[in-house]
């Protein structure tokens, strides 16, 4: 290479732009954890699963051949599936795809329904004893303890027998009594640890009231922790819907839901095992894909797997 | 003096989601007979990559050694060794010692324990001859009451004693070679200044090698032989520890010195301060990675990375300063200071 | 001699951990002046961050008093409290952690501006800009969140969210610790002018000797909750009266070929006791070379030597 004396010629620090250039810019937290969970494969494809699951349960009536699940065929009972009926038909010769789709909205309206449920009375409570600390926490947390030392389904059947209604609003209040402790621990330890941190100090310092502490700093930083949980709530809601519904204590005919229909089909499974299948399968399907999304969120948001 | 290991050509790539990291660009060393190599730069520079590299103990699906890249002990290529081969000189003709004592002890074992696993991990001794020879390490390291030591659990022990229980582990096969990656960052000055007399006294005792790597020239002085200072995943100058505090090359050296106030300054006077960070090693950077920060850049600097020279026998740099078309300019400690 | 600005009086804190309770702060006494800077130096562990926390009311004083401008910091009027926390703020060590990650650096700089005074947003966003230029950025970075920042740009957002309310007392702890060495000497630079421009007073926590030195105006030495040596910079660099002071500073690092400092240095012998379990006496005793019956039984009192030098010890004492 030829050199030209005007290669020598000292010109000093770069501008302060070109620095910027150079300097290495880390990538945003929402960005970063995008792109950590688009990484994370099982985590996507639990996604297009779930995406799917919702197109098929929402859409899928409207694309069935026997888009109405009520009506009763005579002569079309405990039909295989075949091209007419894609999952074949149920004991009074209803639509199982159909009836499938259909049950499927009611598990996932109170999946989600419930979660949201927890989710929002569990961190308000767990916030509050974050806040309050000292004795109240304490007194809190102990009743949380004691609600959690209870064995869940135990508390689900017995309310659901006291209060004597069938109606879905019923059984969400029976999963939804004690299944915001856990949220509420989360959060609770979450807020703790946040309200350590030296951003809060300075906030403290700075004379921030600490309503508005909670507001702009505890609340913003937990609620990835707070997504996460939600996604891996979701899940148990649907299996405990579909619990009461086996037992006989969820959802009642002639609405419909994955677990009443697995219910419904039980009774017949060595002959017709389809009618059990595929709504067992819907079932353990979508606990995975949610189970699976929560990891994959988990990993994605948790902040100490950066860099 | 032999050479123990001899590193040439040595880059390593990181492949992570937001880019390819070349942490490590070609860096070439030396690492003679009984002598105490120090490598000093600031976090990110690579420093601690190249140690692990030598060693092998980057993660192979994210860290990749290019091909070209040799490691000499002894004469074997580390690199190209086979499991089997790697661990009889890893742990046995090469120790380590990191940062963390705490996370590298396992927190539900006994010190005792962990030693002795490591010994006979290595070496074919009964259980009571291994636990002689903890003991025996406990006091070559200088901890008091080795014996009851032995039945203790990390959490019990202070910083500076865990440090101790690594060295300790690091010299259970009596080395030739004690890689030693900040060893000392963690811990308070006093306790800081006994490991390093360890470390420094243990060398000559044990006619071992040592390569210290750190980003506290301080500490440097009166321990270390030959100081090499690493930026950006390069080598950019080499020398004595004499060359480098006394003379340094490198605008880089330089300003490291002037940024430490000294004596001599006025006391509150404003301390020479390097403007900007140091690079993004995402970037190709096939020009002098200090450029874009250095008071003495050329246009020549922006273009192309500077091969190694040396004037004086090793003591050499990668800067265009050197070469005969460049101006010359004084680095002198204080100078650079202006 | 200057004004006082805080005062701090046989200032205790204890810290329960289960049964024992750990003396972090164990009676120390010190003034700090109108625009000089104190520096706090000593081992980690040694309470010079719970000082300092305790002084600013972050952590409520077991026993003992502060008082600031001659008020007691415990019973301040609502109004005078307000100005306390308006007047005296920090700088944090961990640059990591001390700027909230989902806000930007306007919002960091500006929450404080809101509480205490009550700009329009116009002048809220020019006052940051400004800000944001006296700290050595641009007005581009107001935008940006934490994650974007280096280090050395996260510190400087944090001293500019501290300026932001104009105080006139900056309690820095460890404001360099986690930088790299090229960039600690910016944020020294930047602290120094600061202090220059703005006749800011600044209570220093740092274990970087060598800085300490070039910074400070008087350095109080601790060990164990206690102050064992307070005295301007030079006296106490030139010639160290306590024994762990003389040790510390033989224990610093010299960035100079010929140094022998590890050869040289007064050393120590075993470790820092447990802050739970401090035995009786001087507290240094275990530790110390020149330990004598006396210093086992009774802790000296810090009491002047020379002018403005404190020691507490025995044997200096005639």
């Amino acid at each position: 290479m030829e050199f030209s004396p005007n290669d020598f010629v000292i010109e000093g620090v770069s501008s302060t732009e070109e620095q910027e250039r150079l300097a290495s810019r880390p990538v945003t937290y929402a960005r970063d954890a995008w792109s950590r969970f688009r990484k994370n494969k099982i985590a996507v494809a639990a996604a297009i699963l779930l995406l799917l699951l919702v197109l098929l349960v929402v859409f899928g009536p409207l694309v069935s051949t026997y888009p109405v699940a009520e009506r009763a065929n005579a002569r079309a009972r405990n039909l295989a599936p075949s091209a007419e009926h894609w999952f074949g038909t149920d004991s009074m010769g209803r639509d199982l795809f159909t009836r499938t789709c259909i049950g499927g909205r009611a598990s996932i309206a109170i999946g989600l329904t419930g979660a949201v449920i927890v989710i929002v009375l569990g961190s308000l409570y767990g916030g509050l004893a974050a806040l309050l600390g000292g004795r109240a926490d304490d007194l809190m947390m102990r009743v949380v303890d004691i609600f959690s030392s209870v064995p869940n389904l135990l508390v689900i059947i017995l309310v659901s027998v006291v209060i004597d209604s069938k109606s879905i609003a019923a059984m969400i209040f029976a999963m939804t009594i004690t299944g915001w402790c856990p949220t509420a621990r989360i959060v609770r330890s979450q807020m703790l640890q946040i309200s350590r941190s030296e951003y809060v100090t300075a906030a403290r310092l700075m004379d921030i009231s600490p309503v508005k502490i909670v507001l702009r700093h505890l609340i913003p930083n937990t609620m990835s922790v707070i997504l996460v949980d939600t996604t891996f709530r979701i899940p148990g809601f649907i299996f405990n819907e579909a619990f009461l519904s086996y037992v006989g204590l969820g959802v009642q005919p002639p609405q419909t839901s994955w677990g009443s229909l697995a219910a419904a089909a039980q009774g017949m499974f060595q002959f017709y095992p389809w009618q059990l299948l595929f709504p067992a399968g819907a079932i353990a399907l979508t606990m995975l894909a949610f189970t699976l999304l929560g990891d994959g969120l988990r990993d994605a948001l948790d902040p100490r797997l950066r860099r | 003096m032999g050479e123990l290991l001899n590193v040439k050509n040595l880059s390593v790539t990181f492949s992570a989601y937001n880019g390819e990291v070349k942490a490590v660009r070609g860096v070439s060393f030396t690492v003679y007979e009984g002598e105490t190599l120090a490598m000093v730069g600031e976090s990110g520079c690579g420093k601690s990559v190249t140690a692990k590299a030598i060693l092998r103990l980057l993660e192979r699906s994210s860290a990749t050694v290019s091909s070209n890249s040799v490691v000499e002990f002894e004469g074997k290529n580390l690199l190209t060794l086979s499991g089997k081969e790697l661990n009889q000189i890893r742990g046995n003709a090469i120790g380590m010692v990191f940062q963390d004592a705490m996370a590298s002890l396992n927190p539900t074992m006994t010190i005792g324990n962990q030693i002795i696993e490591t010994i006979r991990s290595h070496k074919k001794l009964g259980k009571r001859e291994a636990s002689k020879r903890a003991c025996e390490l406990l006091e070559l390291v200088e901890l008091p009451e080795p014996q009851a030591l032995l039945r203790r659990y990390p959490h019990e022990l202070s910083g500076g004693q865990r440090q101790r229980v690594m060295i300790a582990m690091a010299l259970s096969c009596d080395p030739k070679l004690l890689i030693a990656d900040e060893p000392t960052t963690a811990l308070d000055v006093t306790i800081q200044a006994q490991i390093l007399e360890l470390l420094q006294r243990l060398q000559k005792r044990l006619a071992m090698s040592v390569l210290l790597i750190t980003h506290d020239l301080g500490i440097v002085a009166g321990v270390a032989d030959g100081v090499q200072v690493m930026y950006g995943g390069s080598l950019i100058e080499k020398g004595t520890a004499q060359d480098i505090f006394c003379s340094p090359k490198h605008p880089y050296t330089a300003a490291l010195l002037t940024a430490i106030p000294r004596r001599s300054m006025e006391r509150r006077s404003d301390l020479y301060a390097l403007p900007g960070t140091p690079p993004d090693l995402r970037l190709a950077l096939d020009c002098c990675p200090f450029a874009a920060r250095c008071k003495y850049a050329m246009p020549i600097c922006k273009k192309q990375m500077p091969e190694e020279t040396g004037e004086t026998p090793g003591h050499s740099c990668r800067c265009w300063l050197q070469h005969p078309m460049a101006p010359r300019v004084a680095l002198n400690g204080g100078e650079a200071g202006g | 001699m200057a004004e006082v600005l805080f005062q701090a009086e046989s200032l205790k804190r204890y810290f329960k951990s289960g049964k024992t309770s750990v003396k972090a702060l164990d009676g120390v006494s010190f003034q700090i002046y109108r625009g000089e800077t104190l520096s706090l130096v000593g081992e980690s562990g040694c309470g010079k961050t719970t000082c300092a926390r305790t002084i600013l009311g972050i952590y409520e004083p077991t026993d003992g008093s502060v008082l600031w401008d001659g008020k007691e910091v415990s019973a301040l009027s609502r109004k005078e409290r307000t100005a306390f926390r308006r007047e005296n703020q920090m700088i944090f060590q961990d640059p990591y952690a001390c700027l909230d990650p989902r806000m930007t650096v306007a919002m960091s700089i500006e929450e404080g501006m809101r509480r205490h005074f009550s700009y329009s947003m116009a002048e809220r966003r020019s006052k940051t800009e400004e800000l944001l230029e006296t700290v050595g950025l641009t007005a581009e970075f107001a935008s940006r969140f934490p994650h974007e920042l280096s280090g050395g740009q996260r510190q400087r957002v944090g001293i500019a969210r501290a300026l932001a309310l104009e105080p006139r007392f900056l309690a820095c702890d460890e404001p360099i610790a986690a930088l790299d060495v090229s960039i600690q000497a910016q944020i020294i630079n930047l602290l120094m002018r600061l202090q220059k421009e703005r006749g800011l007073t600044y209570l220093m926590i740092s274990h970087d000797l060598t800085m300490v030195r070039h910074i400070s105006d008087r350095v109080a030495v601790m060990y164990l909750g206690s102050i064992v040596e307070i005295a301007d910079t030079e006296a106490l660099y030139e010639k160290p009266l306590h024994p762990y002071t003389q040790a510390l500073f033989s224990a610093i690092p010299k960035a100079e070929p010929d140094s022998d400092w590890l050869k040289e240095r007064l050393q120590l012998t075993g470790e820092i006791p447990d802050p739970g379990h401090v035995p009786p006496g001087c507290n240094f005793a275990p530790r110390c070379p020149y330990a004598s019956e006396r210093c086992r039984q009774a802790a000296p009192p810090l009491t002047e030597q020379e002018q403005g030098h404190f020691v507490a010890c025995w044997e200096t004492q005639a």
